[in-house]
């Protein structure tokens, strides 16, 4: 079996950096959901701390559009999986650092100069698994809000959610690992062989 | 057209919620595949679960239920027009009650059409059919996989892809190689070779709808297909990107004649995911 670290939102410094990419985690507490639309209002308009309704110091930015229905109850999640996470790499540094963000989980890992922002602010990336959304919206116990509904949509208004036993990789830590790149690296490699052979 | 309205509501539900028993045993084979303890194995294992508890639930087993795509044989005598509306009715319908989540954005004002109709939106592809029969096919296809799709213009100097087969080959190896694990691998690869820009496009996509089992009519494009899923399994981007046996499930090749001056190749990834039915009426 492998080892799992179980992980309580908000996280703090010191639960990053004891985080090595590798590890198998799985997430308990809250997420908050942002993907294109979110990132580039944060980035052009830089909304402060009394402008949104939930503490971002110390949360997990998740990567998803999830699919969502609202009844009388309230809002019911259907299906959250990960979204891709590099459309939203020439944002994530300046988020990361303005907020505080302590985690992000998305999929297909993140550019140099996220990978950056996680070393200087101690944050960690995680992989979630990308289509595994029922699984996923198993984990999602409750909506507990949202924002920016009217003006995005459900698909890309940020969603406040309580989670039980998330699962996700961490594939890019605080100390400069990187797994999506070292694969990226070693299949390069056998890229440039195959391509090679008949040059 | 009420009753062919509920059959593509159904369709819609079918395809959105459970995966073809083709790709699904091919997961399971790529499963196999892979190190205990490693993220693929424990990866695939999830994606398996997930599979079984969409289709069991009646939920979308990703909640981005993607572009439809249809590609649909007319009977002679069929109004193209009537069937269009037909479709984007029970878009409409399907959208509401399965749910699928709203995807269609006005590239202008940036509002959501809130039910996946718009300028577009649907994709439908209309072909008179030789039989009697209306064949509707529905692909649902994921924007993460769309995103990470190429087209090329041979050659290219770069690849130093010349104009044939190895040429072909150069170019679906690299647009795998750029993907690695965004598009959320093992993918089913299709690629469409022809003289045509839009052509092109739309060959690879319909090379998606093709069963993995299938064996191509074209023997030098069979070997190709054969050889390039083991070279791209080779190059150990694995299931979601982080290692592994498993990077490709399928790889479908398609041609068209192509203009003496152009030969384009068009690579469409579908994410694991390749969720696809057919509705025969």
């Amino acid at each position: 079996m492998v080892k799992t670290i179980d992980l309580r939102t908000p996280l703090s410094s010191e639960n990053v950096l004891s985080l090595r990419a590798g590890d198998f985690v799985s997430i308990s507490g809250s997420l908050i959901t942002g993907r294109d639309k979110i990132h580039k209002y944060l980035a052009e308009h830089r909304p402060g701390k009394k402008d949104i309704p939930f503490e971002l110091s110390g949360a997990i930015l998740y990567h998803c559009g999830p699919l969502i229905r609202k009844t009388e109850a309230g809002y019911k999640i259907i299906s959250a999986g990960p979204t891709t996470s590099m459309r939203v790499e020439m944002y994530e540094a300046s988020v990361i650092k303005e907020y505080n963000l302590k985690g992000i989980i998305g999929k297909g890992g993140m550019g140099e100069k996220t990978l950056s922002a996680l070393k200087e602010n101690a944050c960690v990336y995680f992989q979630a698994i990308g289509g595994a959304a029922v699984y996923l919206a198993e984990r999602i116990k409750k909506v507990l809000g949202v924002w920016k509904l009217d003006e995005f949509g459900p698909a890309e208004a940020m969603w406040h959610l309580e989670t039980e036993g998330f699962p996700a990789i961490v594939t890019m830590d605080a100390h400069g690992n990187n797994i999506h790149k070292d694969i990226e690296n070693m299949s390069f490699k056998k890229f440039s062989e195959l391509i090679g052979e008949n040059n | 057209m009420l009753k062919l309205r509920d059959g593509v509501v159904e369709l819609y539900k079918k395809v959105a919620t459970s995966l073809p028993p083709d790709i699904e045993a091919a997961m399971r084979s790529a499963l196999l595949q892979e190190a205990a303890g490693s993220s693929a194995q424990s990866s695939l294992s999830i994606i398996l679960e997930n599979i079984k508890t969409a289709r069991e639930t009646g939920r979308p087993l990703c909640q981005d239920t993607g572009i439809p795509v249809f590609f649909i044989k007319i009977p002679v005598g069929l109004s193209q027009l009537a069937l269009k509306h037909t479709i984007l009715d029970a878009t409409r319908i399907a959208t509401e009650k399965i749910p699928l989540r709203a995807n269609a954005v006005d590239i202008i004002t940036e509002k959501n059409s809130g039910d996946n109709t718009g300028a577009g939106f649907p994709v439908i592809y209309f072909e008179e059919s030789q039989t009697s029969a209306l064949t509707i096919e529905l692909m649902l296809k994921g924007a993460g996989s769309e995103n990470a799709g190429q087209i090329y213009k041979l050659p290219d100097e770069s690849l130093n892809a010349q104009r044939d087969i190895e040429g072909i080959r150069k170019c679906v190896l690299d647009t795998v190689q750029k993907a690695q694990g965004k598009g959320c691998p093992p993918y089913i690869i299709g690629v469409g070779v022809g003289g045509a820009k839009d052509q092109v496009t739309r060959l690879s996509k319909e090379q998606l709808i093709r069963k993995l089992t299938d064996t191509n009519k074209i023997d030098e494009l069979a070997l190709l297909e054969k050889r390039l899923l083991s070279e791209i399994n080779n190059l150990g981007i694995g299931p979601m990107g982080l290692g592994g046996a498993s990077t490709a499930i399928g790889v479908k090749i398609g041609a068209n004649h192509r203009h003496p001056a152009s030969y384009f190749v068009d690579v469409s990834l579908s994410c694991w995911a390749n969720r696809r039915g057919r509705l025969i009426w």
